[in-house]
């Protein structure tokens, strides 16, 4: 049969990648390299979270937080009657009186620091009010109604309703816990888009070394492959994330009121992870897209080490910019940060969690996105060039040598 | 539409490039004047090729003479600097991707891979979807004799075994143009026969088949057309009948009487080793010698003319010092 000039029979450029992605994703998936890249983070995550469990549980047993009972005389006796005679029955809260407490104000009460005092009960029996903060009365609300309603009518039958009082933090403390989530949120960034462009590299190290690279680049275009590896270790990231995210949502459960309340980012916690997820895709393709390119510039696998070795001091660099940037939102040193396409992702985190701007988010996200596809389009045309020059040459003169080497032996 | 010309284009190779073509014939690979450098050094100068459609195609040369770089270039693994190529009339080769099967030098599988599902990876790249791909592969192994492979880990396996996993993933899609580099190398010889027979199969079913080889015999029993590569360039490209008859036969001559004026007949170049002289066929033809042998009572013990072999077209080609490099690989080789 004669093949005729002009017939085309290629896979797409997406449909490639998509081969070399599925293979990419099945290979790491049921690798054992990933059991520990999953394990690693799982182990250092099982041990703050114990850590943190058994830190705060000493700390309620050596001095458990307190509820401070600041009704009128009379009323403050038959709550704490009731209180003495449930107390038996079912865990309660703490109390805590004191003569002055009725004429004390709620402020001073809570900021007092000797009793430990957590919330304030003030008002009456009938209608009695919670102060303190915000978690904390809401899971005292229904001990409190059971409580009151006891010392009322001695049979618990009619429950009052119990007006709650927040107490609103100081913008200060509140900045200062949004700064932390910012941090915390940074640093889990730069460390998964380190774990995961190493990973990507070592892949493509061994694919060098298995010189598979050629069949790929017979088969298919190099930026296919390109974009397949990319792609490939984006979603097992995503398999990664969402173990992980598992296991601190399950210790997050377990470890219910134990644990202190987490502080709530400046655009609320769904949006924060969505943002999250978006902006560790950016950050990962941008910093992946160097990875890839440099390791299809060396000639060697030890060649690949010392090569990526400039590109791991640029995300050090990036993180610390991002780090110090974000302290003070709006500074030419932040929208720098914001604008340069390696930080942004990690700057506009920090962003999500300390404001509640959303339009920033849509903006930084169309910059991203163009610098993403201007990267994975250099890095792959450099992969395409280069990828082929390298490798078996290597190969050759090694074996060369250890040829020459056995024959001299011999 | 005619390929251009690329200024450094060999002359020689231009002369040799398709001799006796038909001109009518579709061809499955046509490059002219393909020229190549890494880091400033040249690794292939001009090289014209041409090989027709179901051909068997040798690329002959010793190791480091440009084979490799050549076949990348044809199948689009890499760019030339200079020159064209065209695969089924293609510019680029990996528009037709899938009509295309490649064997690279450097075996490379994934180790974790099982054979099937190694030669099903390797069909998807090439368009098969991977039920198909594990389909036609369990067929193969199980036509191969390696049905213990289906299952097994490509690191659990020989070279030999491993290597024919690749080789039968190069073929999984069925594809219309075969291209292996180095195929013969590593295999022992009951291998090197089955590959030989798999080759010639192959070329039967209508595939075109190249292969780039520094052993001199399996390009001989194989290739209807050989370009021999030495230091980058190519000096001839065209039939192996074509090359082998750039050199004279050679005359062996036995006689029983040691002098005579018969003597006065043989060539001037004959020379004599014992009984026999050794000297290129006239190109007159032989007859009129015999006459005079016979007549002159030299006493005629044998007298054979045997036809040049092709290492001895490579010799006359590429020279003595290619030659000598061919020899140097396939000596390492084993072969």
């Amino acid at each position: 049969m004669t093949v005729t000039a002009g017939a085309k029979s290629r896979l797409s450029i997406w449909q490639a990648a998509f081969v070399v992605a599925r293979r990419d994703f099945t290979a790491v998936l049921f690798s054992k390299a990933f059991f520990f890249f999953l394990l690693g983070p799982l182990f250092f995550i099982g041990m703050i979270g114990a850590g943190g469990m058994l830190g705060a549980a000493s700390v309620e047993n050596a001095d458990p937080p307190k509820l401070a009972v600041a009704m009128s005389g009379p009323d403050s006796e038959a709550f704490i009657a009731a209180h003495a005679e449930l107390a038996e029955l079912t865990r309660l809260p703490d109390l805590v009186t004191g003569p002055d407490f009725f004429t004390t104000p709620t402020e001073e009460l809570l900021s007092g620091s000797e009793s430990n005092i957590a919330a304030v009960l003030t008002g009456s029996l009938n209608a009695p009010k919670l102060t303190g903060p915000d978690e904390r009365i809401e899971n005292w609300r229904g001990e409190v109604a059971l409580i009151a309603a006891r010392a009322l009518a001695d049979n618990g039958a009619v429950y009052p309703e119990v007006a709650l009082d927040p107490t609103v933090s100081s913008v200060a403390s509140q900045r200062s816990n949004k700064a932390s989530v910012a941090t915390a949120s940074i640093t889990l960034l730069f460390l998964l888009t380190m774990l995961l462009a190493g990973m990507v590299l070592s892949n493509l190290v061994e694919e060098k070394g298995n010189k598979i690279i050629e069949v790929l680049a017979a088969a298919i275009p190099m930026d296919a492959v390109f974009l397949g590896k990319l792609f490939a270790m984006l979603g097992i990231s995503f398999v990664g994330i969402t173990v992980w995210g598992s296991v601190i949502g399950t210790i997050l459960l377990a470890g219910g009121e134990s644990l202190p309340p987490m502080p709530e980012p400046g655009v609320g916690w769904p949006l924060f992870v969505a943002l999250f997820l978006i902006y560790f895709s950016m950050a990962y393709l941008l910093i992946g897209s160097i990875f890839l390119a440099v390791g299809s510039l060396a000639p060697t696998v030890r060649d690949v080490q010392t090569m990526s070795m400039p590109a791991t001091i640029l995300q050090l660099v990036v993180f610390f910019l991002v780090t110090f940037a974000m302290r003070d939102i709006g500074s030419p040193v932040e929208l720098f940060a914001v604008i340069f396409p390696l930080s942004s992702p990690f700057a506009m985190v920090a962003r999500a969690a300390q404001e509640s701007t959303l339009w920033w988010h849509a903006a930084a996200l169309g910059w991203q996105v163009l610098w993403v596809s201007i990267f994975v389009r250099a890095g792959a045309s450099l992969f395409r060039r280069k990828v082929m020059q390298s490798g078996p040459r290597g190969a050759k003169k090694r074996r060369g040598l250890l040829r020459r080497k056995a024959a001299a032996d011999a | 539409m005619p390929l251009s010309q690329s200024p450094s284009q060999n002359n020689a190779a231009q002369e040799n490039a398709v001799p006796n073509r038909d001109p009518t014939e579709p061809l499955a690979i046509e490059a002219r004047g393909l020229v190549k450098r890494f880091s400033g050094t040249l690794a292939v100068d001009g090289v014209d090729i041409s090989v027709r459609q179901g051909a068997i195609y040798g690329i002959l040369g010793p190791n480091g003479a440009g084979k490799t770089t050549t076949l990348r270039m044809l199948l689009g693994i890499i760019d030339p600097d200079e020159g064209v190529r065209r695969v089924f009339g293609q510019d680029n080769p990996h528009e037709i991707a899938q009509l295309i099967g490649y064997l690279p030098e450097e075996r490379g599988l994934y180790p974790a891979m099982k054979g099937v599902e190694a030669i099903a990876f390797m069909g998807a790249l090439r368009g098969l979807t991977l039920a198909e791909g594990r389909e036609r592969g369990r067929e193969l192994l199980i036509n191969h004799g390696m049905e213990f492979a289906i299952e097994r880990q490509i690191r659990q396996m020989s070279k030999g075994q491993a290597q024919t996993v690749q080789l039968l993933g190069t073929l999984v899609h069925r594809p219309k143009l075969v291209v292996l580099d180095e195929p013969f190398s590593g295999l022992d010889a009951i291998n090197q026969g089955k590959l030989e027979r798999m080759i010639r199969d192959l070329a039967d079913a209508g595939t075109t088949v190249i292969f780039s080889t520094h052993v001199i015999h399996h390009a001989e029993r194989l290739c209807e057309g050989v370009a021999i590569i030495a230091g980058g360039k190519v000096p001839y490209a065209g039939s192996v009948e074509a090359a082998r008859d750039r050199i004279p036969a050679q005359v062996r001559l036995e006689t029983r009487s040691r002098e005579g004026a018969w003597l006065k007949a043989l060539p001037e170049d004959a020379r004599r080793e014992g009984d026999f002289f050794h000297f290129p066929l006239p190109e007159t033809g032989i007859e009129s010698l015999l006459k005079v042998l016979i007549e002159g009572k030299a006493g005629i013990q044998t007298l054979s003319i045997e036809r040049a072999g092709l290492h001895d077209a490579f010799v006359h080609i590429a020279g003595e010092a290619a030659a000598r490099a061919l020899e140097d690989g396939t000596m390492e080789d084993g072969q």
